[in-house]
């Protein structure tokens, strides 16, 4: 059952009826540009983006400045805002530049950074003072006295460690006065962020800088050691030793997180397409809007569920959240699962007229394909594909190149980026 | 130049007058509710039993509170910070801002050593800890021997750098091992080896044995070999590095104590006789440690030679 904290600030009674007046943002993340335009497109209250510094994901797409500042106007359309990840623990190589760099993130519109390293905090307060500094959740912040340094330090908000539990994330509110983001969805690390190097071992590459090649994600074989002799603690046949964590998923406790006054609901996956964060922002708009709107009849529909196991390929659980995670919240064995439903194509137009849909292409797809498009402007509906053209109206067989635009006729309107799901069969 | 200081983790009481007999100068204890990955476990009344001894030789005492804490520890750690307060303890090491906080609010007059393991990367985050009260920065052990020095360089807190033993390279507060246990319906085997310390994860591709074990900070994975810098020291001890560890996390008592006298003679041959009586010696040393050196436990010399890219 929700524990409720009175609180005036969160709810209030209008017209007998009790409302939620402090709704969370809803933050997404967004590897490219496109992706930001996505997310906000699909309900995000805000993003975190990467640039081309400083982060910890040097695999992405990461920002440049000026597409950084585009995607800040094109999130202002929406009333959304953008923060940067500038979250490694900086090595003394890496301290040159960093000044410029803050300033042209701040020059370009972006309205806070998500930070580890005290380095990049202090200088952030000197040369970039109009960005907000949040505390990244690579510094495992676990408790509500950590969270009062960090306040006392003049941080506007804190990402908390993902071991944190609801009980302690009321603590905190109650004893600190700062915003707190804490995780909702997506991979997570089985380690406390920041105090894992198996990757800087194994591969020398510096989990802390933005090179953690997943080792916790592999298989090993336990042993014990018995005065030199080495015994194994499997059998022949068991799965091996593992470390995987299920992926994250608090849909269901996302009331209780509007109750406790969170401020932040974060979304991981900046390295994820655009399929996933449309689909997962979409559904907890929906579970957030709904709640907030009139929270004693609140209830989690069984199609938000079920929409967002569509661009789930791995298994999820509720971590801490609820309560320390059992062996059930881990992987052993067999990994990830295969989706059911494909991500195939972004609307770019529709003719209401001629009821002939503009696509690009992201997967394979021909003629009697059972389809389904949905997006933040339409229900969810499937269809089968009929005849397809090309650009040039030339009828083909086969949508498969990638991003290829193609044409074909869909009887119910759509928008601009409403989005295109093939079923595997 | 000022001989650095050479500081140990002891296991037991007993120990630690074997190892004030080798030459330590300073050692490490604490018990696993407020410190992490002790060699040895010390109740208040053993650590305050201990600071009578050590300081009655002269040497330094640092009691670690370098857990992450979680909400149900803070009052735990207010009390435990009084103790260490009215016992003595000439340093506390922290990684937890809660620390601070806490230490502020009792006037906890004990000095701080900064020590977060991973993440101490930089000679900003050194100073900023001081600032705010630390007299030591502990530095990560996956910086390069080049960013060692140049930390120190820029620093204004005394530095300290392991120089021996193995490192930790994962921390989860998630029980791994009782999961997989569980995993596999083997109950018995939960409340049979939960608490062992000599497990040990085999990676087969690298041929790597990774020890692992759990208590109540979670699940702990160490380094596959133990680092060994006894022939590598001249320039730590030219840069002026304040404080050599060697962690015994998960060694024996003997290994220990051997281990230590090599670097008191390693220290003192340098600082004592000069550099060519160190260079004499340091071959003899390093033939030593090798000689009980364990056998699933190749010496290497941690990150120190090492390039690491991202």
């Amino acid at each position: 059952m929700l524990q409720l904290i009175e609180n005036e600030k969160i709810r209030e009674t209008v017209n007998g009826k009790r409302v939620i007046t402090k709704k969370p943002e809803l933050l997404a993340p967004a590897g490219s540009l496109e992706k930001l335009k996505v997310a906000v497109h699909y309900g995000a209250d805000a993003v975190f983006i990467g640039g081309q510094e400083f982060g910890l994901r040097s695999n992405a797409d990461n920002f440049t400045i000026e597409e950084m500042r585009e995607g800040v106007e094109f999130a202002k359309q929406y009333g959304a805002v953008v923060y940067v990840t500038t979250n490694i623990f900086a090595h003394n190589e890496n301290m040159a530049g960093l000044e410029e760099y803050l300033q042209a993130i701040e020059g370009a519109g972006v309205k806070g950074i998500i930070v580890a390293d005290p380095l990049i905090i202090e200088t952030c307060r000197r040369v970039a003072p109009k960005l907000e500094i949040h505390l990244s959740t690579q510094q495992s912040l676990s408790n509500w006295k950590a969270v009062k340094y960090w306040k006392q330090e003049g941080l506007h908000r804190v990402v908390l460690a993902r071991e944190v539990g609801a009980e302690e994330m009321r603590k905190m509110k109650e004893e600190v006065d700062i915003e707190i983001e804490a995780f909702v969805h997506g991979a997570m690390c089985i380690a406390y962020s920041g105090r894992c190097v198996l990757s800087n071992h194994m591969t020398a590459r510096d989990s802390n800088r933005g090179g953690c090649c997943q080792s916790c994600r592999w298989d090993y074989d336990l042993y014990e050691n018995v005065d030199g002799q080495e015994n194994a603690l499997f059998n022949e046949g068991d799965a091996p030793f593992a470390m995987s964590p299920k992926d994250l998923k608090l849909i269901e406790s996302i009331p209780h997180m509007i109750e406790l006054g969170i401020d932040s609901l974060k979304v991981e996956g900046r390295m994820k397409s655009i399929h996933y964060v449309a689909t997962v922002i979409s559904v907890y708009r929906k579970v957030i809007d709904a709640y907030c709107a009139d929270p004693e009849n609140f209830k989690i529909k069984k199609e938000w569920l079920e929409e967002l196991d569509r661009c789930a390929n791995r298994a999820t659980a509720s971590a801490f959240f609820e309560g320390e995670p059992s062996y059930k919240q881990q992987m052993f064995g067999s990994h990830a699962a295969k989706l059911k439903w494909d991500f195939a194509g972004l609307v770019l137009d529709y003719n209401t007229e001629t009821q002939m849909v503009t696509l690009q292409q992201r997967n394979y797809f021909k003629p009697g394909d059972t389809i389904e498009f949905f997006g933040p402007d339409i229900e969810s509906f499937k269809m089968e594909v009929g005849q397809i053209w090309d650009e040039e109206d030339n009828e083909i067989e086969v949508a498969n190149h990638p991003l290829q635009i193609v044409k074909f006729k869909v009887e119910r309107p759509l928008f601009k980026y409403n989005m295109m799901r093939k079923e595997n069969k | 130049m000022k001989k650095p200081e050479l500081l140990v983790t002891p296991k037991s009481i007993e120990h630690i007058k074997a190892l004030i007999e080798a030459g330590a100068d300073a050692f490490v204890i604490g018990e696993q509710k407020f410190g992490l990955r002790l060699a040895g476990e010390f109740s208040v009344s053993q650590v305050e039993e201990a600071t009578k001894l050590i300081h009655e030789a002269g040497k330094k005492v640092y009691v670690a509170v370098n857990a992450l804490f979680h909400n149900d520890r803070l009052d735990a750690l207010d009390d435990y910070l009084k103790e260490m307060q009215r016992i003595g303890v000439d340093a506390l090491i922290f990684g937890d801002p809660a620390v601070v906080v806490s230490v502020r609010e009792l006037g906890i007059t004990i000095p701080l050593h900064w020590n977060p393991e991973t993440i101490a990367t930089n000679w900003f985050q050194a100073n900023y800890w001081a600032d705010r009260g630390a007299k030591r920065a502990v530095l990560a052990r996956e910086l390069s021997l080049d960013e060692v020095l140049e930390i120190k360089e820029n620093a204004r807190p005394e530095i300290e750098v392991q120089v021996h033993g193995m490192t930790c390279m994962f921390q989860s507060k998630r029980s791994l091992l009782g999961n997989y246990f569980l995993y596999r319906n083997e109950v018995m085997e939960v409340e049979n080896r939960k608490e062992n310390k000599n497990m040990f994860l085999h990676d087969k591709e690298r041929k790597n044995k990774y020890p692992i074990y759990e208590d109540l900070n979670g699940t702990h994975i160490f380094s596959p070999n133990d680092m060994c810098l006894i022939d590598e020291l001249t320039e730590l001890f030219e840069g002026g590095i304040d404080s050599l560890k060697f962690d015994g996390v998960l060694q024996s008592e003997d290994y220990i104590t051997t281990t230590t006298n090599c670097y008191r003679q390693a220290i003192d041959a340098y600082f004592d006789k000069g550099e060519d009586a160190y260079e004499a010696i340091k071959d003899e040393l390093l033939a030593k440690i090798e000689e009980i050196q364990p056998a699933n436990r190749p010496l290497d010399t941690g990150f120190i030679f090492k390039e690491t890219v991202y």
